[in-house]
């Protein structure tokens, strides 16, 4: 690892929103070469500090330094933190899906009037080509999926020739084999000097490229390390602020993989829907808890949409409890009292604008009927019980959700289908992006509520979780169920080897 | 892990040349089945050119909301603007003897001003651009009132001139009844909106300006993360389209030689119908201003088809043009979320669409 000098530093950063302080004396100090891990909870003030470097927030206290200036670096716009040598890659593609992939990678950068489209589609081919990304430069990038424009936006990134390059979160949408690629890229890219702040919720992806970690809790700098002198518990004993037991706990306390007595709570025959699913057989009993794995876009949300009457049903048959059952909309599968938590929070989940209470009785409300209000006080212990239930940091139990961090908004929606009592609840990606105490919460929660004799399904895309928690997991490929594993057969080995397609007896 | 990286080979084309080849398309074979089943004046070749004649203003028009569309905005006002630029320029000439070029700096400057002032608001303030630019059309007409409440003919003479230049096309043109043969004309109007397309398809295709537009469409966040400086971006394509409705607003003075308050009325709308029927997405970002042109002249043509129907009542033309924007837009929306595998397939019934389409994976997310 070589020291370079300093290429970055930010000293005695604050920020504050009305009535948050994002913020506080935080220091950050970025060298030459190096791949810095920035890490906290959510509302930690990761976002936020990256959004004050990147011209997003201007800073109210504090001063950044680039490359060793003389003079404090005035960044009120992303446009001028490009032109110091700030690229970004963020979470959430910032691209634009209307243009091709190659103008997407140029726009917007140097000085230039006019565009030669030949010229720039051919160093776009170059680059990709390099890079190893399947895609071609005057292909629209609405029609890429979303893996690819991530690379597509690392790539622009990469190309800019830049000092810093700030990476946030930019893994979360890309498989194995892409994060292998990306990560050798960064490598690359600290051989030559470039200073990479990588922002991420994986420890392992953590331990295995930076060479600094920074972390950050409550807006307020914990410390700066080196990756060998801090070994993960302590990092995440530093990121929560307290020594984490809860891990070994849930080890012990995993949920029986013995037989489940009784009627099934949930049974499907040949179950396909409009999304595309493939005719699936599926059954869950009382006590329950299992999952669905499989790569991205294996069908895994699909096929428990299509349990919830998401997404058009074409054709099996369902019973619930026993008793045959109709479920065309989500409505019909509350009344049964299946609960569904969706995969994209901020698309299916909360309702932005309305108060956590409101987000917490939704469902209820729904299942009552709009014009049967909730009474205000009825519609307040409801929420003030959950939310000291499950822990929600909130201001109050009337402020609007979308001030709410990442996790707590989860718990929010959580919250609103625990209320409703279910007997099978579906959870598609409860633990995405959310900081990993909130994930252990989430996960001891489960266990408790099937030890209570509630079903549950849990999908996560870290099998890591799934095989903490379910006693059984059903192993998916291309929308199609491949094959069943519980007990001792519940290995990540065992994981791959059915989703490869290779015969179990084969391991 | 294949499954997810499948490599197209065949690279679809973007939704802008896609929408574009669909209008055309439409265009040419209404105007062949009308040459089919008319005949008669759809043969004349002055009947397509004086589509052009009769619409050189408004071809302007749909090319200044385009822009402004492409990138997400709207103008209300452009319709407005023309109806007081043509006011202004009849009472300079008339009434205080200016000269044409003056008239054309005026046209220009009233265009300039209101472009340049609902911007500001707009793109500095953020505030709507529909209620701005409403406010800017209710503006514009109550100005034109207080110059002039009576409608002015121009009788001017170097403008009279000006009117009277027509350009024959050589080679091209018709036998009339007497058995000579007169080549057909084009007013100098169409020239000047033929300039200003070729301008704009030039800027909207190899400028950074003009590649702002779409960006900006595509997202405004994600493009002021590119870099794009957005507040200027939008404040010049107001101040294009303002400047172009003054254009507008003389070519119109040009073709009917005479200024009144009651004029361009509703060209607005017609224009916002020719760039969407031209493939101009209301949400901005997609768009082509060759397709905004055929927009136009399909808005011509249907009129035209009316009446060789014998459809004589007024009434049927805005039936048909309502209805043609009707298909238009369902059209549009049908085809940009099949692409893009979006939510609206599932407001259909399941026999409305192809079935290859459904099975067809959407991206994993």
């Amino acid at each position: 690892m070589q020291d370079g000098g300093i290429v970055l530093s930010m000293r005695n950063i604050g920020k504050e929103f009305p009535g948050v302080r994002a913020l506080q004396n935080v220091d950050f100090t970025l060298r030459k070469g190096e791949i810095h891990a920035l890490m906290g909870e959510n509302g930690a003030g990761k976002s936020t500090l990256i959004k004050v470097l990147t011209g997003v927030y201007t800073l109210d206290t504090g001063y950044i330094n680039i490359d060793g200036m003389s003079k404090a670096a005035k960044i009120r716009s992303p446009q001028e933190a490009q032109s110091l040598g700030i690229s970004t890659v963020y979470q959430e593609v910032m691209l634009c899906p209307n243009l091709t992939v190659a103008e997407n990678m140029f726009i917007g950068r140097g000085k230039y009037s006019f565009v030669n489209w030949g010229q720039m589609s051919r160093r776009a081919k170059k680059i990709l080509d390099n890079l190893g990304i399947p895609a071609a430069p005057s292909q629209q990038l609405a029609s890429c999926s979303l893996a690819v424009q991530q690379m597509v936006a690392i790539a622009r990134a990469v190309d800019m020739e830049c000092k810093i390059l700030i990476l946030d979160e930019p893994t979360s949408s890309l498989d194995e084999q892409e994060v292998a690629k990306l990560f050798s890229l960064m490598r690359e890219l600290k051989s030559r000097g470039v200073g990479i702040v990588f922002v991420t919720h994986f420890l392992e992806q953590v331990y295995e490229v930076c060479d600094r970690i920074t972390v950050l809790r409550n807006g307020e700098l914990v410390g700066e390390y080196k990756v060998e002198d801090l070994p993960r518990v302590q990092l995440i004993a530093k990121m929560m602020g307290k020594e984490l037991g809860g891990l070994s706990e849930i080890m012990a306390k995993k949920a029986e993989t013995g037989e489940f007595a009784g009627v099934p709570v949930y049974e499907a025959a040949g179950l396909s829907s409009a999304a595309g699913t493939k005719p699936f057989d599926f059954s869950i009993k009382k006590g329950e808890v299992n999952g669905f794995t499989g790569l991205l876009g294996s069908g895994r949300s699909e096929s428990v949409r299509a349990i919830f009457g998401a997404d058009r049903m074409t054709g099996g048959r369902v019973s619930v409890n026993g008793k045959a059952a109709r479920i065309t909309k989500p409505i019909d599968a509350m009344k049964l009292g299946i609960g569904y938590l969706p995969e994209d929070r901020k698309r299916d989940g909360i309702s932005a604008d309305l108060s956590v209470r409101e987000n917490i009785i939704l469902a209820l409300q729904v299942m009552k009927g709009f014009f049967r209000p909730f009474s205000r006080a009825k519609a307040k212990a409801f929420a003030d019980e959950y939310i000291r239930l499950l822990g929600i940091k909130t201001a109050s139990a009337d402020t609007p959700i979308k001030s709410l961090s990442g996790g707590n908004q989860q718990k929010v929606i959580l919250a609103r289908w625990l209320l409703t009592h279910p007997e099978y609840l579906i959870l598609d990606e409860p633990t995405r992006g959310i900081d990993i105490g909130t994930k252990v919460e989430i996960q001891k929660l489960v266990l408790k509520l099937a030890s209570e004799g509630m079903a549950i399904t849990f999908i996560s895309s870290e099998t890591e979780e799934m095989l903490r928690t379910c006693s059984r997991l059903i192993v998916m490929r291309d929308r199609r169920i491949v094959g069943e594993l519980n007990g001792e057969d519940m290995t990540q080995d065992k994981i791959m080897r059915t989703i490869a397609g290779e015969a179990p007896d084969n391991a | 892990m294949t499954a997810i990286k499948k490599i197209r080979h065949r690279q679809p084309l973007t939704d802008s040349n896609l929408l574009l080849i669909i209008t055309i398309s439409i265009f040419a074979a209404m105007y062949a089945l009308s040459m089919i089943f008319f005949g008669g004046g759809f043969l004349n070749p002055q009947q397509f050119l004086n589509l052009f004649n009769e619409n050189a203003s408004l071809i302007i028009l749909a090319c200044a909301l385009s822009v402004v569309m492409i990138q997400g905005g709207i103008d209300i006002s452009v319709g407005g603007i023309t109806a007081l630029v043509s006011v202004c320029c009849a009472v300079y000439l008339e009434d205080r003897g200016g000269s044409v070029l003056g008239a054309l700096g005026l046209a220009l400057g009233i265009g300039l001003a209101f472009g340049l002032l609902q911007g500001l608001l707009i793109s500095f303030l953020d505030i709507q651009p529909f209620i701005i630019t409403l406010a800017g059309m209710f503006l514009a007409r109550g100005i034109s009132t207080m110059v002039e409440v009576n409608p002015r003919t121009v009788k001017h003479a170097g403008f009279s001139a000006l009117r009277e230049i027509e350009i024959r096309l050589p080679g091209i043109g018709y036998y009339a009844k007497n058995g000579n043969f007169i080549n057909a004309k084009i007013e100098l109007g169409v020239i000047v909106a033929l300039l200003v397309l070729l301008a704009l398809f030039v800027v909207l295709k190899w400028s950074r300006f003009g590649r702002s537009l779409y960006a900006i469409g595509g997202g405004s966040q994600n493009a002021l993360m590119l870099g794009i400086n957005i507040r200027r971006t939008r404040l010049y394509s107001y101040m294009i389209c303002g400047m172009l409705s003054g254009i507008a607003g003389f070519v119109y003075l040009l073709h009917t030689g005479s200024g009144s308050v009651t004029q361009a009325t509703g060209a607005e709308m017609k224009a916002i119908a020719s760039s969407i029927i031209g493939g101009v997405l209301l949400t901005g970002g997609v768009g082509n201003i060759i397709g905004t042109l055929f927009g136009v002249i399909s808005l011509g043509t249907i009129n035209n088809v009316v009446v060789a129907m014998g459809l004589k009542g007024p009434w049927w033309q805005g039936i048909t043009t309502g209805a043609m924007l009707c298909l238009f837009i369902v059209l549009q929306s049908i085809i940009i979320s099949n692409r893009n595998g979006g939510s609206f397939k599932l407001a259909l019934p399941g026999w409305f669409i192809p079935k290859k389409k459904t099975n067809e994976s959407k991206p994993p997310q």
